[in-house]
């Protein structure tokens, strides 16, 4: 399996792991594989920077962003979605198509991050 | 009469004549209150556009001003309280006031597109001379490390909403 990116290639062998038990446990109860292959990468937001500020994920995964700030930003894309985060919670999005997306605060616009969802 | 935009160059001018003497450099209980005032002068212009603007764009854009600036001048407020610093009225801050109340007079005599082209680009001008006063002499002035931080967060977020007020002056175009 490809490293999904520098920040969770520790957990690779883990994941995989748990992977192999969620498609082991979905086979067994016979539901469908994908969705118990789906995880949940997580973005902090502190001090005006969204980390890490690229994220490559697969279909089906969903981001997280924890907003760490006193104050409420957005993960915006231009002509596609937008997330509200409000200041100290969190906020998620299911990643259901492929795409390569820059996104942006709409609040402040300095703020600049990067999700790539390949094929699931 | 004289532009906003002059005025607060004025205003931050007359800190960096000050500043010609080093013994005259700001200290961190003045360095606090100019913060603060810029603050409580946006959050005022953008209180004056959320009742006068029929501008959906502007009308978002001010209350993005009040809860932001809200938010950090809370935040200002809580730090000094904690470093028991009692900010300190001067003379920046009293020009910073007098050229504030001036626009908001000059504004107040505006309505419509008038009003929206006016505001946001005052906003503009605004955010970046407080801008430029942070990182050529209020950030390099403050001794304590954690008003030094607070003003550096205040930076990115200015800058954010610079740009955000330039993006909503070329959709009024």
């Amino acid at each position: 399996m490809p490293s999904r990116s520098p920040q969770n290639s520790n957990e690779d062998q883990s994941m995989l792991l748990k992977r192999q038990l969620c498609l082991g446990i979905a086979v067994a109860l016979g539901v469908a594989a994908a969705p118990a292959w789906a995880e949940t990468l997580q973005v902090t937001i502190d001090k005006l920077v969204f980390s890490p500020a690229v994220i490559n994920a697969r279909a089906g995964d969903t981001i997280e962003w924890i907003n760490k700030d006193i104050l409420a930003h957005t993960a915006t894309v231009k002509g596609g979605w937008d997330v509200m985060i409000p200041a100290g919670k969190s906020a998620r999005l299911v990643l259901d198509k492929v795409e390569s997306a820059d996104y942006y605060c709409r609040f402040h616009p300095n703020m600049k991050g990067k999700v790539t969802v390949a094929g699931p | 009469m004289l532009s906003r935009k002059t005025a607060v160059l004025a205003a931050f001018c007359l800190l960096g004549t000050s500043l010609t003497h080093a013994a005259d450099k700001p200290t961190d209980p003045q360095i606090a209150h100019i913060a603060y005032t810029a603050g409580t002068i946006d959050i005022e212009a953008a209180q004056q556009a959320v009742k006068m603007s029929k501008n959906e764009n502007v009308v978002g854009f001010a209350k993005d001003m009040v809860r932001d600036h809200e938010a950090v001048n809370k935040q200002a407020l809580d730090l000094v309280k904690k470093l028991k610093v009692t900010p300190e009225d001067n003379d920046t801050s009293r020009a910073l006031a007098e050229a504030a109340s001036a626009e908001r007079s000059k504004l107040s005599k505006l309505d419509g597109a008038a009003f929206d082209k006016a505001y946001v680009e005052n906003e503009v001008a605004y955010h970046k001379q407080v801008n430029e006063a942070l990182e050529t002499l209020l950030i390099p002035s403050a001794s304590n490390a954690e008003l030094k931080s607070l003003l550096e967060t205040g930076l990115k977020i200015f800058q954010g909403h610079q740009q955000h007020a330039e993006q909503v002056a070329a959709e009024l175009k």
